[in-house]
């Protein structure tokens, strides 16, 4: 497949401050369509900073981020979303009093305009979420069903398919397996497996050696905000990349 | 879990949403049943029945701008003072000679500011809860209010005016007496609850707000401009305090400085009797009205009854005590743990 290897995301010397703190410096990361790319560290080494600053949520103190190859600068979530990158966010950003559809939609709800006024497409809503998640094979009792009632497996399942609703071309994961109870973690794993294979690139973010493991092609460290390490799987093994995490090389 | 585990489960499932709706309409219900025992000549009389919407008819579009602002989880404690205010400006405005297509819009607008500047000072100033902006604006908004009316009542507006407040819709043609009219006040009320049913439950932007309650960083996540959306929030509030000034100055054919004086109170009160959770993201326009017309019909009765003032404070106080245990109860049930 010629797209299978099509870079999608390069950010160069993304460098951030927060005040005096410096929480990234010349930090770069290139991902390709099909690929997972683990991204590792300490806490505090800049690994949310930097998916944040990916989905637009923060905007670089220097440095670029590039998209398809053409420079571009993000002013929010919105703008990241326009360009086909969603972000999963550790805290899963899911409102617990809506239902599942509502929450895969939120934001971006299909509506029927009447001057001012738009009106939400609940038919279409339930339409189009059914759909999506038979496509991911997620099994929920009813696309109606709140999110304050699943369960934590489910939750991550439901903020992957809400990622993934249009057409996201990059994906970045933050912890997506923290939360979860052990036997729920294999199919948020299997989720993200099953994404990779329709051209999606995933950025996982993970303290799991077992998760990066089970999904990634490649991992990268970051240590004390910098670019530490970076390698394709294959070459490297836990220890390493433990390592890497706690600044040994 | 087996089969019949699961069917117990999903029975619960279905009936949850139907309880968390339509429960507080079965105590309404309730509370009909038990007044027309204790009270059957009286209580349901039509005399008595468009009383108690006249008496609700201001106290429930106050509430129903509260709820607004509590689903997004925040609090107004200004309704009371923007519907003084309101009302005094009305009033003035009404006494300088204005054409009454003036001054029936003059509390609209002045309303609607009041809440635009709520909802500005919370989000531009970053207060770190509404309850400080609105406590605020409590006192700023009468103290408005009793400045530019030198704190006296002012009295006697055109009959066009007063018509929301005091106009009846004449039903002999329907075969009626002449005493069984409909006060448009009741006509009002119903108006503007299926129009707010609509906003919040049809609309982009009515499901945006009770995103915003249920979890504010998944609104801003989602790319919602979650302080815009408390501005428009804050201000409808403020609009439809306007309109309960509207309402008020028909029923009394006055502006006085005492207006409305703890009635925010009171829309709190409703809010959460009618089911709606301080934690912002849940209750319905279906349950405030349910809320407001139990407190209306809880004061009525009791009246009736002759029971004294002072027992109806500590009555209205253990219901809102009560139904938000039963709300308790309820998410014990329906919450996944």
């Amino acid at each position: 497949m010629s797209s299978a290897n099509q870079l999608l995301l390069e950010a160069k010397n993304v460098t951030k401050y927060f005040g005096t703190i410096t929480a990234l410096e010349n930090v770069n990361l290139k991902i390709h369509s099909g690929e997972c790319l683990g991204v590792v560290g300490d806490n505090g080494a800049g690994k949310t900073t930097l998916m944040k600053v990916l989905s637009g949520l923060y905007k670089p103190s220097a440095g670029s981020l590039h998209f398809e190859g053409k420079e571009k600068v993000l002013e929010s979530p919105r703008d990241s979303q326009n360009l086909g990158l969603e972000m999963v966010y550790q805290d899963l950003a899911l409102a617990g009093n809506l239902p599942i559809g509502e929450n895969i939609f939120l934001g971006r709800e299909p509506t029927t305009n009447l001057g001012l006024l738009k009106f939400l497409d609940y038919k279409k809503i339930k339409e189009l979420t059914e759909a999506h998640l038979g496509k991911l094979k997620i099994n929920v009792k009813s696309a109606d069903q709140k999110v304050e009632e699943l369960s934590g497996g489910q939750r991550q399942a439901v903020a992957i398919a809400r990622s993934t609703a249009f057409n996201a071309k990059v994906v970045i994961m933050d912890e997506p397996t923290a939360a979860l109870a052990i036997k729920e973690v294999g199919k948020v794993l299997d989720l993200i497996n099953g994404l990779k294979k329709t051209g999606v690139g995933v950025i996982v973010i993970s303290h799991r050696m077992d998760d990066i493991f089970a999904v990634c092609d490649r991992v990268m460290a970051l240590f004390q905000g910098t670019n530490f390490a970076e390698s394709e799987l294959s070459n490297t093994s836990r220890d390493e990349v433990i390592g890497w995490i706690m600044g040994k090389k | 879990m087996d089969s019949k585990d699961q069917d117990k489960d999903s029975l619960y499932l279905k009936l949850i949403p139907y309880f968390e709706r339509y429960g507080i309409l079965l105590l309404l219900v309730i509370m009909i049943i038990v007044m027309h025992f204790l009270q059957p000549d009286v209580f349901l009389s039509w005399r008595n029945v468009t009383n108690v919407f006249k008496q609700i008819s201001w106290q429930s579009m106050l509430a129903l701008g509260v709820f607004m602002v509590i689903v997004t989880a925040g609090i107004d404690l200004s309704v009371g003072s923007i519907m003084m205010l309101s009302l005094m400006i009305l009033a003035i405005v009404a006494k300088a000679g204005a054409p009454w297509y003036i001054v029936v819009i003059t509390p609209l607008i002045a309303g609607f500011l009041c809440g635009l500047f709520n909802g500005l000072g919370i989000t531009l100033l970053r207060m770190p809860h509404p309850f400080i902006m609105t406590l605020g604006t409590l006192y700023i908004f009468r103290g408005t209010g009793n400045l530019i009316s030198g704190g006296t009542p002012i009295s006697g507006f055109t009959d066009e005016v007063r018509y929301l407040g005091h106009g009846r819709i004449d039903l002999t043609w329907l075969g009626l007496e002449k005493s069984q009219y409909l006060p448009v006040s009741l006509v009002l009320i119903a108006i503007v609850y299926i129009i707010f049913w609509i906003f919040m439950n049809k609309t982009r932007t009515g499901k945006w707000i009770y995103a915003i309650g249920g979890n504010p960083n998944a609104a801003r996540a989602s790319g919602i401009n979650v302080n815009k959306i408390l501005v428009i929030v804050y201000s409808l509030c403020g609009f439809l305090s306007g309109i309960g000034a509207l309402i008020l100055a028909g029923r009394t054919d006055s502006g006085y400085p005492n207006a409305g004086l703890q009635s925010e109170l009171d829309a709190i009160a409703a809010c959460i009797i009618g089911g709606a959770s301080f934690f912002g993201g849940r209750g319905t326009v279906l349950g405030v009205f349910a809320g407001v017309m139990i407190m209306g019909i809880l004061r009525n009765g009791l009246n009736l009854m002759d029971v004294s003032s002072f027992w109806q404070q500590v009555l209205i106080g253990s219901i809102i005590v009560l139904a938000v245990y039963v709300d308790v109860l309820r998410r014990d049930f329906g919450t996944r743990k």
